[in-house]
């Protein structure tokens, strides 16, 4: 028996597995991880806490004063109302309570909390900014063009460059600002697609200028194993002790000490994608150098920098406490939750809430950066996903 | 293989001369003319800044500052302005204080973050796994000296151990087992805080490592063979996890100095970590500078002798 | 040709192999049915991601259980069901009975410990011998498969061989117990040609002279060509046709095989267009209904698209899933 001998037209659109973005698998393979979503949850809080504390605590009559002076009210426990008889009427809290108690100046700890994490935050941030900074233009400058050699001529600029740099700072103004812009121009064309393919320089003069010395990664690398060298913190606490005491050069002196972990990451990175068949694609097709790495390589290569930026704002955090431990803490008057734990500390016994409260909350903070850290490196990690066999 | 030793051997010196310059260029950060000087910087008065001329040569010529620093650093001539000691016999004396507190601390921290990071990465997923997970976290993330102050006021008043200083006051006649027992006594607390944070970093790193390598091909071979699973996990897998540890081990030299400053601090032991840190509250720069050398030094030999240790347990390296 | 019953030695029944993940569950291996019988060679062929080295893992179990699962089936080895035995039981058989090969030699080998050593390990654990025995047949081992000085490479780590060399390793441990049969995946693929066939004949030579089995799983119809007694063709998780080699060459029945093997580059097709199937192979999560081929067969009708083809006899021992072939109608699909 014949059945309809009529072949059926080839489907070649099958039903594929569904579409779904980027983000979205991201977020369903997030979700999975409970303690990285119990701290990407927390850390959005406490994002959310600082913009309010902010706005609570600024101006000159906040709704939370955290300056207030009250030494009738020294070391009240949590909880405690005030005894509003003895204060002025601006001297009183909001909500005729103190929160969180007060310190050994009557300072409302709550709204000194409030001030702090905002504060604490911005000390995290910037640092790791900077240092994030400085790790990506290093690394990349490492894994891209670290093979290259650097010629006599790039170093002559960069020596002029940095002799300016050096006489603007020290004194002579105009000499100083003349060597700067020479030096930098010279670089900048020399680096520049003319100055590059130079070959066949007339004078032998101008030869030996062309002499390849170190390569562009090796001296990169070097660079880090010297700064490898110095123990961080240690390192941190000289330079603190060295310069005057300020939030900024704190916020400065952590993220310039801390780029090392980026640097590393971004080169590695860059390294193997170099070596990618999709960069080798995009070259053939005469795609330009900086748009392949702004394009192709960077979106790939920030996932291990996402992950230790998150990392690093957590121990910045930790690094500014113990630096306010030792007393090169940020200085009054800003308060940071670092610096309030460590002013406690001369009354542990007798009003233990002034460090439990800042050091638990700095210990719940740091965990959810650090759960949240962790949690995007096992997404971001192709390797340890769950193979199928 | 000899190659390999020779060549890292010329890089560390290279880095060394490097990071000598470094060091010494770090006291140009402070002002150097009195006329610099912030009035607003409590740090650095005139007098300061003149003394600061006279002890580093400042009015010479860089290079010459640069071997006259060096010269008295190394030649044990560089003296501490707080006490007109000479700095390399202070330091030597600290460094005897730490090193005991150094290396019990590091062997609890060894001995215990090994088991706890294998057996996680071997039953991972599993109830052992998910609480060092979360413990090694909340350690990692607690600040050092609140930890600290927590464990004191538990510790302390529960079981009296000492917290202050190395030795007991008036123990200097009793016999060497009181004296002994009672240095221990005083180290108990101290290396304890000190390997807690190290043991939640390695062990997680531990664990990490461990995953890695089981995920490779050749423990799907040694299980394909039919070989029990403790000798798939702990002579297979472990063997190859092992790897980076070895060369971890010389880079905890550096740790003598660097993590030790707070736990001195606290418990007032009188360590390298914490003349460091009086060190820079009475400004003694001589001190400050030369330790920050050492220390340098020291990251430097651990580097170099990792770079051995990863010889002679690496084959793939020593063929 | 009919095969005493006792000549099986590995029965695979209704095999489901199943991977979960928290949305969807991929069927890697979907009802699949085969054997070997003592002292062939049977190659599974089929693209990757076809579900064949899934396959081969289940026997030796060695598919991890989370996220992965045995739905269904039984393994029949030698009279026993494997999927009733617990670990222990399994790595009593694994090395000493059952040996598997796999595909990337360098990795496959553990690069801290010597050749030598790691040959020993099966003849330690489950022969229990001597070390000087241990010795010399490890020497012999290496010998046999064509590696020469023995004692020296002995003494070797894995980076300093070649790849056919590291191969030729992997095959002198699979062979080291005796095992009655070898399952090779794949284990010329990350070898050069020329390697590849001296692998082969080495393969072939050792079949004859331990008198063993070996389960071939490739996706190289020339090697099928060289060393199959029996073949099963797989597709998407099923099995689609199986027979002998002459019949799965010269007579292929299932469309899928036939587009297969009119893809080959031949001398007979020179300066012709080079024939690829159309399409792709389905993703094991979102299998289409009926006929898992049918979207991109030539011959399909409209049956194949809603019922699921049995395997229809065409000579003795040659089977494939296709009743359109088979001139059978939707009444009668084969079941």
């Amino acid at each position: 028996m014949n059945p309809e001998r009529t072949a059926l037209p080839l489907q070649l659109e099958q039903p594929l597995a569904p579409k779904r973005t980027r983000l979205a698998e991201f977020w369903q393979l997030f979700r999975r991880n409970r303690l990285s979503l119990a701290g990407m949850i927390i850390f959005a809080f406490f994002f959310a806490i600082a913009a309010v504390g902010l706005v609570l605590t600024s101006g000159s009559h906040p709704i939370f004063d955290p300056s207030q002076v009250r030494l009738q009210e020294k070391l009240r426990p949590p909880l405690s109302a005030p005894l509003l008889e003895s204060l002025k009427p601006e001297e009183r809290p909001s909500l005729s309570l103190y929160l969180f108690g007060t310190d050994d100046l009557g300072r409302d700890v709550f709204a000194r909390m409030l001030q702090g994490a905002w504060v604490s935050l911005t000390v995290g941030f910037v640092a790791v900014g900077i240092s994030v900074a400085i790790g990506i233009i290093l690394g990349g400058l490492a894994g891209f063009y670290g093979q290259q050699h650097i010629r006599l001529e790039q170093m002559l600029a960069t020596a002029v460059l940095l002799a300016g740099a050096g006489f603007l700072a020290a004194g002579p103004w105009t000499a100083g600002l003349a060597l700067l812009i020479i030096g930098l121009a010279w670089l900048v064309w020399s680096i520049s697609p003319w100055g590059i393919g130079r070959r066949d320089a007339p004078h032998r003069l101008l030869r030996v200028l062309q002499i390849e010395t170190l390569m562009v990664d090796t001296l990169i690398m070097r660079f880090v194993d010297i700064m490898l060298c110095f123990p961080s913190f240690f390192l941190i606490l000289t330079v603190v002790a060295l310069l005057p005491a300020s939030i900024y050069n704190i916020m400065i002196v952590i993220g310039l000490t801390s780029w090392e972990g980026t640097t590393r990451f971004v080169r590695a990175e860059f390294l193997s994608l170099r070596e990618q068949d999709f960069v080798g694609a995009a070259r053939a097709l005469g795609v330009g150098n900086l748009r392949i790495i702004f394009r192709h390589m960077m979106p790939n290569a920030i996932a291990p920098v996402l992950v230790s930026a998150t990392i690093g704002i957590a121990s910045a955090i930790l690094t500014e406490a113990g630096l306010s431990f030792l007393g090169f803490g940020v200085p009054p008057p800003h308060a940071t939750w670092g610096n309030i734990l460590s002013d406690g500390k001369r009354f542990i016994f007798d009003a233990p809430w002034l460090t439990f409260i800042p050091g638990v909350a700095i210990l719940i903070v740091v965990l959810s950066f650090n759960l949240f850290g962790e949690g995007l490196r096992d997404i971001l990690n192709p390797k340890l996903r769950e193979r199928h066999s | 293989m000899v190659a390999f030793i020779g060549r890292s051997l010329v890089q560390k010196i290279v880095t060394l001369f490097f990071v000598s310059v470094v060091s010494f260029l770090i006291i140009h950060i402070a002002p150097g003319e009195p006329s610099q000087v912030d009035p607003l910087n409590p740090k650095f008065t005139p007098e300061m800044v003149e003394r600061f001329r006279q002890a580093f040569h400042l009015d010479q010529p860089l290079h010459v500052q640069y071997a006259y620093f060096y010269r008295d650093l190394l030649s044990g001539r560089t003296v501490s302005w707080k006490d007109s000691q000479p700095v390399l016999r202070k330091i030597w004396e600290r460094f005897l204080n730490s090193l005991p507190l150094f290396i019990v601390g590091t062997l609890i921290t060894w001995t215990i973050s090994f088991p706890v990071g294998i057996h996680s990465a071997i039953f991972r997923g599993g109830a052992y796994d998910r609480s060092a997970t979360f413990i090694s976290y909340v350690l990692i993330s607690v600040p050092g000296f609140f930890f600290a102050y927590i464990l004191i006021i538990f510790v302390v008043n529960q079981f009296h151990v000492p917290v202050i200083g190395m030795e007991t006051f008036g123990m200097g006649d009793s016999s060497w087992l009181f004296r002994v027992n009672d240095r221990l006594w005083h180290m108990l607390l101290p290396s304890i805080l000190g390997a807690t944070g190290g043991i939640a970093v390695l062990s997680r790193y531990v664990r990490s490592q461990m995953l890695e390598v089981e995920g490779q091909d050749f423990v799907r071979t040694a299980r394909a063979k039919g070989l029990p699973w403790e000798r798939v996990h702990y002579h297979h897998a472990l063997r190859n996890a092992l790897l980076p540890f070895v060369t971890m081990f010389g880079l905890i030299l550096p740790g003598l100095i660097g993590g030790s400053v707070i736990i001195e601090s606290i418990f007032s032991w009188p360590g390298l970590g914490r003349m460091a840190y009086e060190a820079i509250l009475a400004r003694d720069y001589p001190l400050i500078l030369t330790i920050n050398f050492i220390a340098a030094v020291l990251v430097l030999i651990g580097t170099l002798v990792s770079d051995l240790l990863y010889v002679i347990v690496d084959p793939r390296i020593r063929l | 040709m009919t095969r005493d019953r006792s000549d099986v030695l590995l029965a695979v029944e209704g095999l489901k192999v199943y991977f979960r993940s928290e949305d969807e569950i991929a069927r890697a291996v979907d009802g699949v049915d085969f054997e070997v019988h003592r002292r062939e060679t049977v190659c599974l062929v089929g693209e990757s991601g076809c579900g064949k080295t899934v396959s081969a893992l289940a026997v030796m179990g060695l598919i991890s259980s989370p996220p992965g699962e045995i739905a269904a089936g039984r393994i029949i080895f030698s009279g026993r069901n494997l999927l009733n035995e617990n670990d222990n039981g399994m790595q009593k058989i694994r090395g000493r009975r059952i040996a598997m090969v796999f595909q990337e030699p360098l990795t496959s080998l553990n690069p801290v410990f010597t050749v030598g050593e790691q040959i020993a390990e099966p003849l330690r654990i489950h022969l229990g011998l001597p070390e000087a025995e241990i010795r010399k047949r490890s020497a012999r081992l290496l010998q046999d498969v064509g590696i020469d000085s023995p004692d020296e490479r002995l003494k070797d780590y894995p980076h300093q061989l070649s790849g056919g060399q590291r191969q030729r390793v992997m095959i002198a441990m699979a062979l080291a117990c005796g095992p009655e049969l070898i399952i090779a995946d794949e284990p010329t693929t990350a070898l050069d040609v020329t390697v590849q066939a001296q692998i082969l004949k080495l393969m072939n030579r050792l079949q004859q002279s331990h008198e063993m089995s070996i389960l071939y799983i490739t996706h190289d119809l020339g090697v099928v060509s060289q060393i199959a007694d029996r073949v099963y063709v797989m597709y998407a998780g099923v099995i689609v046709e199986q027979g002998s080699l002459e019949q799965i060459f010269k007579t292929p029945r299932h469309p899928y095989t036939q587009a297969l093997l009119a893809a080959l580059p031949s001398r007979k097709k020179r300066g012709q267009r080079l024939y690829s199937i159309p399409g792709h192979v389905p993703n094991p999560a979102y299998k289409p209904p009926g006929c898992p081929f049918h979207p991109r067969c030539p011959k399909a009708t409209p049956p194949c698209r809603g019922l699921y083809p049995g395997m229809c006899g065409f000579e003795t021992g040659h089977w494939a899933r296709c009743p359109v072939t088979a001139g059978r109608g939707p009444e009668d699909w084969c079941r």
